[in-house]
């Protein structure tokens, strides 16, 4: 075999933010038995830092846009726009979970490591360009993401939880492995770019075969994103996970999921489109209609907001069936928005369930408006923006995806959408309604303590970004427009 | 008699030994039984491996999976003490029985085979090349280094993910 395979400097960098990430998830690990109780307030702080340069590499890595260690990894706006996504998810988790850890007396590097390296797989899903390395990521994120989620090893809800996504996210990844294992027997390749090639060539495999490997694959990718009818793990998961965690999952592993979705099936399985379009039709609006109308009657907030994630899962997969430049400029907006409006909600939920998480049902949020008038307030902005109404991220977001969906005649797709979304803003006012208009409960007994800092600070960042994002969406957009663009 | 060609064939009686063993590890009650169908479905895939000229690999995998993972497999459920066996009358039966069949039917499959295959027609490893070892090592250190390389960041998630899991409060 021929050929030098000497990383170059250009290639290192392109590779950067994933080293920062592994390399600071090791350096916690080695630092956590050699601090003692006291010094272990530091830990979050370290990988606070970790994520910071790894923002930064990862900014930096965009000057240098191309393709890495043999065609393994592509660097381009998409990714860059994705890596800043789940990077900047990961710091304000770490903001949600220090004081959240340190009231159920659990702190510890380990936390952090693997949050790291949950974040460093996500970046090598996004950053992959081939199928072997984007399964290794895509493992990385999800084996770091199941500890996580039953992290306080002594709760039972924790056990349940990490168990069920555990056993239920491996049976989904041997789908996707299956889907690998049939592209490289019909095309010869796991290369994103030369599947595409093998696919627009007249040598061409029999489209009903590569169809079933790409519907293997979405197998994978539904689970993934809990997607119908593979959504059935996120109720019960989030409702378990520790509630930062479960803000995590809704976001990060979810954004970057939806990145190599789009990715895999607007790249190498693009020539076939015809075959999967309707599957991917059927599956957003399952994915929205079970969301919703499960969402109705939940009465842990958990498990609300697990629905409402389904459900928002659901408009993503509107962008992602409309397979257009703009479809995939909307879906990126929305994954976006729909972070940091989750990211808050989750914060404000972790607040708000105290220790043990024993104030996570609908009613404990009742007369939170006089309470703590700010902490109602906030909670409002990120509920009208999972509606979708104007001014706020969430509104701009649904307008872009159903624009989308309209410019790829999906008009049926739209319409059936938009009434989900109307029957959506029940649930989430709602809260609301018991914010304000019920009376606080007189069985609970010990008052609700001040925002912490770590929470305050993600609070009011996601709110102001929730807000400064429905009035100048281009702020995002255009990056994202201009990144759709370089997807193949 | 139109030949279908040997490795067809053999091919054919793996894959169905592979599914028939997986089917019954997943009806069997007992824990044991299961890792022993396991077994099975390890073996003949190594055979399918080679066949398909992936020597290494199916080394590998008679080495690690066969013997090394259905080891400690069988180790667990074993110290977990997956409850007890329990005899059945058939059982002696087929004790009895096993292996003289098994034996008459090998060596029936070994005569029609020898007898009515020439040597020429048997199974050729030729049709599949690239499965040295020398040939995965070198695809593995040149044009697969990063996933190799990612592979063992994996590896160590998981092992602090066992850890954090399992260890008990020291303090």
């Amino acid at each position: 075999m021929s050929g030098n395979f000497e990383p170059t400097g250009a290639e290192l960098l392109r590779f950067l933010p994933e080293i920062v990430l592994t390399l600071a998830a090791t350096f916690l690990m080695v630092l956590e038995p050699l601090t003692d109780r006291g010094a272990k307030r530091a830990l979050p702080a370290i990988a606070l830092l970790g994520l910071v340069v790894a923002l930064f590499s990862a900014i930096m890595a965009q000057a240098q846009p191309g393709l890495a260690f043999s065609g393994m990894i592509v660097v381009d706006g998409f990714t860059t726009f994705f890596r800043v996504l789940v990077i900047a998810i990961g710091i304000l988790t770490i903001l949600i979970s220090t004081n959240y850890l340190r009231q159920e007396g659990s702190e510890g590097g380990e936390y952090y490591a693997l949050l790291l390296f949950s974040i460093a797989g996500q970046c090598i899903m996004i950053a992959a360009n081939e199928l072997i390395i984007l399964f290794i990521g895509l493992e990385a994120s999800s084996i770091a993401t199941y500890i996580m989620a039953g992290y306080l090893r002594d709760d039972k809800r924790n056990n349940e939880a990490a168990l069920k996504y555990f056993l239920l996210g491996s049976f989904a990844t041997a789908f996707l492995l299956y889907g690998i294992a049939w592209t490289y027997g019909l095309t010869g390749t796991t290369n994103l770019s030369r599947v595409r090639e093998v696919l627009l060539s007249p040598a061409s495999p029999d489209t009903f075969l590569i169809s079933i490997a790409a519907g293997l694959m979405f197998v994978g990718f539904a689970f993934k994103v809990s997607a119908a009818p593979f959504q059935m793990w996120a109720p019960d998961v989030y409702q378990g996970a520790p509630a930062p965690v479960s803000g995590f999952m809704s976001a990060g592993p979810k954004a970057a999921a939806f990145a190599v979705l789009l990715r895999v099936f607007l790249t190498a399985f693009e020539p076939v489109k015809e075959r999967w379009e309707p599957l991917l039709w059927w599956s957003a609006l399952a994915t929205m209609i079970i969301g919703n109308f499960a969402a109705l009657r939940q009465g842990n907030i958990k498990r609300l907001l697990a629905y409402s994630s389904i459900a928002h899962a659901g408009y993503v997969m509107v962008a992602v069936t409309a397979h257009s430049e703009i479809g995939t400029t909307a879906a990126m907006f929305y994954l976006a928005a729909y972070a940091l409006t989750n990211l808050g909600a989750f914060a404000l939920v972790t607040h708000v369930a105290r220790h043990n998480e024993r104030y996570v049902e609908v009613n404990d949020f009742a007369g939170l408006g006089q309470r703590q008038p700010v902490t109602a307030a906030l909670l409002t902005v990120f509920l009208l923006s999972l509606i979708g109404v104007p001014l706020t991220a969430g509104f701009f977001g649904k307008f872009y995806i159903f624009r989308a969906a309209l410019d790829s005649n999906l008009v049926w797709l739209t319409i059936l959408g938009l009434l989900n979304s109307a029957l959506a803003a029940y649930y989430y006012l709602r809260i609301i309604v018991v914010m304000y208009m019920q009376p606080p409960s007189e069985t609970e007994e010990d008052d609700l303590l001040p925002m912490s800092a770590g929470i305050q600070f993600t609070a009011w960042f996601t709110a102001a970004a929730v807000i400064v994002l429905g009035v100048y969406p281009s702020l995002v957009l255009d990056f994202a427009g201009r990144s759709a663009a370089l997807l193949r | 008699m139109p030949s279908i060609p040997l490795d067809a064939i053999l091919f054919l009686v793996l894959a169905a030994i592979a599914v028939g063993s997986a089917i019954n590890l997943v009806v069997q009650t007992h824990p044991i039984n299961s890792a022993l169908s396991l077994v099975g479905v390890m073996i003949s895939l190594a055979v399918l491996y080679l066949l398909l000229g992936g020597e290494f690999i199916a080394a590998v995998q008679v080495i690690v999976y066969a013997g090394a993972i259905m080891v400690l497999f069988v180790f667990v459920i074993m110290l977990l003490n997956a409850g007890a066996e329990r005899p059945r009358t058939r059982l002696s039966f087929s004790v009895a029985a096993g292996v003289p069949v098994l034996l008459a039917f090998l060596s029936a499959a070994a005569y029609f085979i020898l007898k009515k295959v020439p040597p020429a027609e048997g199974v050729t490893f030729g049709g599949f090349t690239g499965g040295s070892p020398r040939a995965v090592g070198e695809a593995l250190f040149t044009r697969y280094l990063l996933p190799f390389e990612v592979t063992s960041i994996l590896i160590l998630i998981a092992i602090i993910g066992a850890i954090v899991l399992a260890m008990k409060e020291i303090d």
